[in-house]
């Protein structure tokens, strides 16, 4: 077991539980959504939240790029590689994730070549080095990955190679956040803005939701002390009334993101009109594909794509865990049908996703990170 | 996904067009991808946040081991480590199991990609 004192500042991090607790006060409750899923791993696996007062919830936003693919886009993919010519590659999160019929892994169990790949550069390399196969890597992730998948696409046109394409799943959070605002079964305060997408974006793309949408946002980073610290942000200014948007991860974070990642998107990404999120439905202008220009390299372009959509299963309530309208373990299915061994839904299947991380930290009782505040 | 590892940058290189830099991450050499930092170039002794084999972004020393220390606490360590020895950007298929072996502390398994890659 770990404590406090292991962490950076650890006396900082009890005077920030003491300050969130005196300005959290006890006449009403707080609901902040954590966006990003890296943050909710985080938030179980330091038990946050028994040292936030019982009046401020953290609601687990759509920050897992894996929960967020609808089971069909898996199907899809899978179906391109059913040709003995074509090696499917992908990161190994998206390896356990079910389709219709089985998860990658299990394709691979039946003679599926399918191949773990840390990076899209290696999925590129597979390319070079199997020159009579096809490779497609199987892109998933925000804006954090997105980049680097848009430069491993224009290295392999500079190249001149033939034998690589991209199935792109890449998705944007700012229409994710909107939606989650538009959803009328949805009432927050305050947002925890995502850390590692930030580096790219910068802050300037969450402006609207402090102008328009009135609701304060915090960039955090990971650390205890740092999101300790974004909610201190959030509270102070909603006991002001105010809503802006603060950079609580400057040591990382520049408020202009990083230009030359975001320029390399733009070259070779263009958004899609709509595009489908698990548990949210169809959302417009919320996910890239390729720019006509990079067609050789689109997947879907290249290859028949059946288009399959696949409804969860209907006892599965994801939708409802990823809105935040039920907390993990209220789903019918939890810890029962659907286990981190076993998931059903894809909440289950990532170390992000929220019903995994409940299932490892609250059901399981996991060992955790104990952060103790006197 | 969001998996974020600091790495120091020990020699910059170039292959084609492409900007790429050994760094160190934790004892383990590995080269990864530098070009999404074409607008502020790191140099040698520089720490970067490497995401999925390109640096996503220049911190300070101070915030890498901060970085390196929260990794540790979120269980995240081993994952990163082998993220790291997974990048196959080094790998020369036709000689060993990829990378240089003296680089790599023994405790750490192989991972998967070495094979898969090869």
């Amino acid at each position: 077991m770990r404590f406090v004192d292991e962490f950076r500042e650890p006396e900082l991090i009890s005077k920030t539980a003491e300050e969130i607790r005196r300005l959290a006060g006890t006449e009403r409750h707080y609901r902040m959504m954590e966006v990003c899923g890296g943050h909710t791993h985080a938030i179980y696996r330091f038990g946050l939240k028994d040292i936030l007062p019982e009046n401020i919830e953290l609601i687990h936003g759509p920050g897992c790029p894996v929960c967020v693919l609808p089971m069909g886009r898996i199907d899809d993919g899978l179906s391109i590689a059913k040709d003995p010519n074509v090696i499917f590659a992908a990161f190994g999160d998206m390896m356990r994730v079910p389709g219709t019929l089985g998860s990658p892994l299990e394709h691979k169990a039946r003679g599926m070549d399918v191949r773990i790949v840390y990076s899209p550069s290696d999925a590129l390399k597979l390319a070079r080095l199997n020159p009579d196969r096809h490779v497609m890597f199987f892109a998933i992730g925000f804006e954090t990955t997105a980049p680097s998948t848009a430069l491993t696409i224009k290295r392999a046109k500079g190249e001149g190679i033939h034998n690589f394409s991209v199935f792109c799943n890449h998705v944007t959070i700012i229409p994710a956040i909107r939606a989650i605002l538009d959803s009328p079964d949805m009432r927050l305060d305050a947002f925890i803005g995502p850390g590692h997408v930030s580096t790219v974006i910068g802050c300037r793309p969450y402006e609207w939701i402090a102008q328009d949408a009135r609701k304060p946002i915090a960039v955090s980073g990971f650390e205890p002390l740092d999101m300790l610290q974004s909610v201190v942000m959030l509270l102070q200014q909603l006991k002001k009334g105010e809503a802006k948007v603060e950079n609580q991860y400057k040591r990382v974070v520049p408020w202009e993101g990083n230009r030359a990642a975001l320029k390399v998107m733009a070259e070779v990404f263009q958004l899609r009109p709509y595009f489908e999120w698990r548990g949210l439905g169809f959302i417009s202008q919320s996910a890239l594909r390729l720019r006509d220009e990079y067609a050789e390299f689109d997947a879907e372009q290249r290859f028949n794509v059946p288009g399959i959509r696949v409804t969860d299963p209907k006892a599965a309530q994801c939708g409802e865990v990823l809105k935040g309208v039920l907390k993990p373990h209220q789903c019918k299915l939890f810890g029962r049908e659907c286990t981190p061994e076993r998931p059903v839904g894809a909440l289950m299947v990532s170390s992000e996703g929220s019903c995994a991380a409940y299932f490892n930290y609250e059901h399981r009782k996991t060992p955790l990170t104990q952060l103790s505040v006197a | 996904m969001c998996l974020a590892i600091p790495g120091k940058i020990v020699e910059l290189m170039s292959s084609g067009d492409q900007d790429c830099a050994m760094v160190e991450v934790v004892g383990v050499r590995r080269k990864i991808d530098v070009g999404l930092l074409s607008e502020d170039k790191p140099v040698p002794g520089d720490w970067v946040l490497i995401h999925v084999g390109f640096a996503m972004s220049k911190i300070s020393e101070a915030d890498a081991t901060d970085q390196m220390n929260t990794l540790r606490a979120l269980g995240e360590v081993e994952g990163a480590m082998q993220e790291v020895q997974g990048y196959g950007l080094d790998h020369d298929p036709d000689h060993g199991s990829g990378g240089d072996p003296n680089d790599a502390p023994s405790e750490y398994t192989p991972p998967p990609i070495t094979k898969a890659i090869q």
